[in-house]
């Protein structure tokens, strides 16, 4: 451990004390002081956020395989990866202030478990030992359990978090028995040397056996067909700014992941994976799209959009060209700011006798609200992917990497259910400009504004002139890049 | 020295168990206790890769996931202990607030 290591760590060991010490402060008598969790919160996010920056300049010198002994990396993947992570938290916290000071929990403690939910997920995303990615990603998965309970008074916030914890609980289970048996056969657990040892391995029973148990437990926590039961009700349940926290922040982490582990450690693997995942991709995009047509609950409907949501990001991780790895980090960034910008308009709407949890509830919500009713169009054209919206950027990548990679029938069926998944996101369109509405006030507060604004930005700035994201993109994915023999070239 | 095949078998065997065990109780603390069997099975696995590659990697590998497994147990038992302030039974068949 030399002075290098505690370099490459300090982001995460700053939000792990911020974190603990948020924990700590209720038992100074700090308990009711509301506000100031919530700007104790920010300025922490503030912080690492600069740190990430900070460090990612101080370690460009250093060989990343070197790090910690090779188990953690902070190239451009990761540094892209933790600033999405640690804006959306901060948008996160932003969501939940109003929305928590009308229960009766303990603010401190949840952001403290926001706080090491955020330390679990940029630990795994720079993880480049299974050990690493797996305590990572447990840190993150525990965090969400408690999260998605927190409103322990309420039914259906216990129910949510039971289903969570039980499912996350096998899943976890059955990665990590996916994790032993690559182990067995490569007699590592560090990516590059997996994927050296997989060059030289042609075909192996339990190796199989092992990727597939381990696509298994990362397709459950990205949420795709089959591994897809818990999401709904998970969604449902939790508290809403859970449910954002989930559908973007945690979603874009099993991208991450995904990805890291699918490029730099097996993309030699001759057998035949990538075609069980174009199935699971073609099988979330189908079945997410078309179940989320028949619910009347908007956070149902987004469940089942963000299913189909992991079919399209599994494209840019079966192509295993240089346009898939940058299409999954576009599409992370573009996909985790239009549905925080979704959630917020959601929260707008919810502090009324009748929810805003259903899609009735936007009925005239272009009278009431009629900048927030279009930035939600906005928003929900982003999701679909249609051109002025920086979705349209996101999933370009993706389906040209799925052609380039030779799974043309793949981005067919993505494009026909990205036209099937407008039809219910017009429904809410429908409902806001189309329907009269409700005499109600909508409950639009500052910190709502603040994230549906930047949101809204960024969903459409992005959009019209999306070459500063695309550079980033190309310049992030390189150091993979070249480990997994995809160069990243430029323009196209 | 016992083949390291053995124990992989013994391992595969307990994890099917606890598969099984998931799948089919309906109690929330035998449900959990078939996933601690899944995760000791994995635990068994590694130690035997680790024991045949004379390798360190896999030991502490156990050891991270004894530690985890061990906060897994308390959060789990406390969203159960959470379900049962509402319902009065912790058998997950009952939990039906949600369509599954």
């Amino acid at each position: 451990m030399t002075w290098n290591d505690v370099v490459f760590l300090l982001p995460e060991i700053i939000i792990s004390i911020g974190a603990s010490l948020l924990l700590l402060a209720p038992v100074v008598g700090w308990r009711q002081r509301e506000t100031s969790a919530k700007w104790s919160m920010l300025i922490l996010l503030g912080i690492t956020a600069l740190t990430v920056i900070g460090c990612s300049y101080w370690v460009q010198e250093i060989p990343q395989s070197r790090s910690l002994a090779g188990m953690f990396a902070l190239d451009g993947f990761a540094i892209f990866f933790k600033l999405i992570f640690i804006t959306a938290i901060a948008m996160i916290t932003l969501l939940s202030d109003d929305f928590l000071r009308e229960s009766r929990y303990s603010v401190w403690e949840y952001y403290s478990l926001l706080g090491f939910a955020l330390c679990g997920m940029m630990f795994m995303v720079s993880g480049m030992s299974l050990i690493s990615i797996y305590i990572g990603l447990e840190l993150m998965s525990l965090s969400s359990y408690i999260l998605a309970g927190f409103f322990k008074n309420e039914e259906k916030s216990t129910e949510a978090a039971m289903k969570y914890f039980v499912l996350g609980a096998v899943s976890s289970g059955i990665l990590l028995y996916g994790i032993s048996l690559i182990y067995g056969v490569c007699g590592s657990l560090n990516l590059l040397d997996i994927g050296r040892a997989l060059s030289t391995i042609i075909t192996n029973d339990a190796l199989m056996f092992g990727v597939m148990l381990l696509g298994a437990g990362l397709c459950f926590k990205m949420a795709a067909v089959p591994f897809h039961v818990w999401t709904p009700d998970v969604y449902e349940g939790a508290p809403t700014p859970i449910t954002a926290f989930l559908s973007t922040a945690s979603k874009a982490a099993a991208f991450s992941i995904f990805a890291r582990i699918f490029y730099l450690a097996l993309h030699d693997f001759q057998l035949d994976w990538s075609n069980v995942l174009a199935t699971i991709s073609a099988l979330s995009m189908v079945l997410g799209n078309l179940a989320a047509i028949t619910q009347d609950n908007v956070k149902r409907m987004l469940a089942y959009s963000s299913i189909a949501h992991a079919g399209y990001a599994l494209l840019g991780i079966i192509s295993l060209n240089s346009l898939g790895l940058r299409g999954v980090l576009i599409y992370s960034l573009v996909y985790v700011f239009a549905n925080l910008g979704i959630w917020a308009t959601v929260l707008m709407l919810r502090r009324h006798e009748y929810g805003g949890e259903r899609v009735d509830d936007f009925e005239g919500l272009s009278r009431r609200a009629p900048f927030w009713a279009f930035a939600m169009v906005i928003f929900l054209l982003s999701l679909g992917g249609i051109p002025p919206t920086a979705g349209f950027i996101g999933k370009y990548f993706l389906f040209a990497a799925a052609i380039q990679a030779g799974f043309g029938w793949l981005a067919i069926l993505a494009v026909l259910m990205s036209a099937v998944s407008m039809f219910y996101y017009l429904r809410l369109v429908v409902a806001m400009y189309l329907r009269e509405g409700r005499e109600a006030d909508v409950a639009i507060t500052r910190p709502l504004q603040i994230v549906a604004a930047t949101c809204l930005i960024i969903t459409l700035l992005l959009g019209i002139y999306p070459t500063p994201l695309i550079n980033q993109a190309t310049e992030s994915s390189r150091w993979i890049g070249a480990r997994a023999a995809i160069i990243p070239h430029a323009g196209r | 020295m016992i083949p390291t095949h053995w124990f992989l078998i013994l391992s595969a065997i307990l994890f099917a168990i606890g598969v099984c065990g998931v799948l089919t109780r309906k109690n929330g603390i035998t449900i959990f206790m078939s996933i601690e069997l899944m995760v000791n099975a994995v635990n068994l696995t590694f130690l035997a890769y680790a024991r045949q590659f004379h390798q360190i990697h896999g030991l502490i590998f156990v050891f991270f996931v004894m530690a985890i497994a061990a906060a897994e147990a308390a959060v789990g038992l406390a969203i159960f202990i959470s379900l049962f302030h509402h319902r009065a039974t912790i058998d997950v068949d009952e939990a039906n607030l949600m369509r599954w």
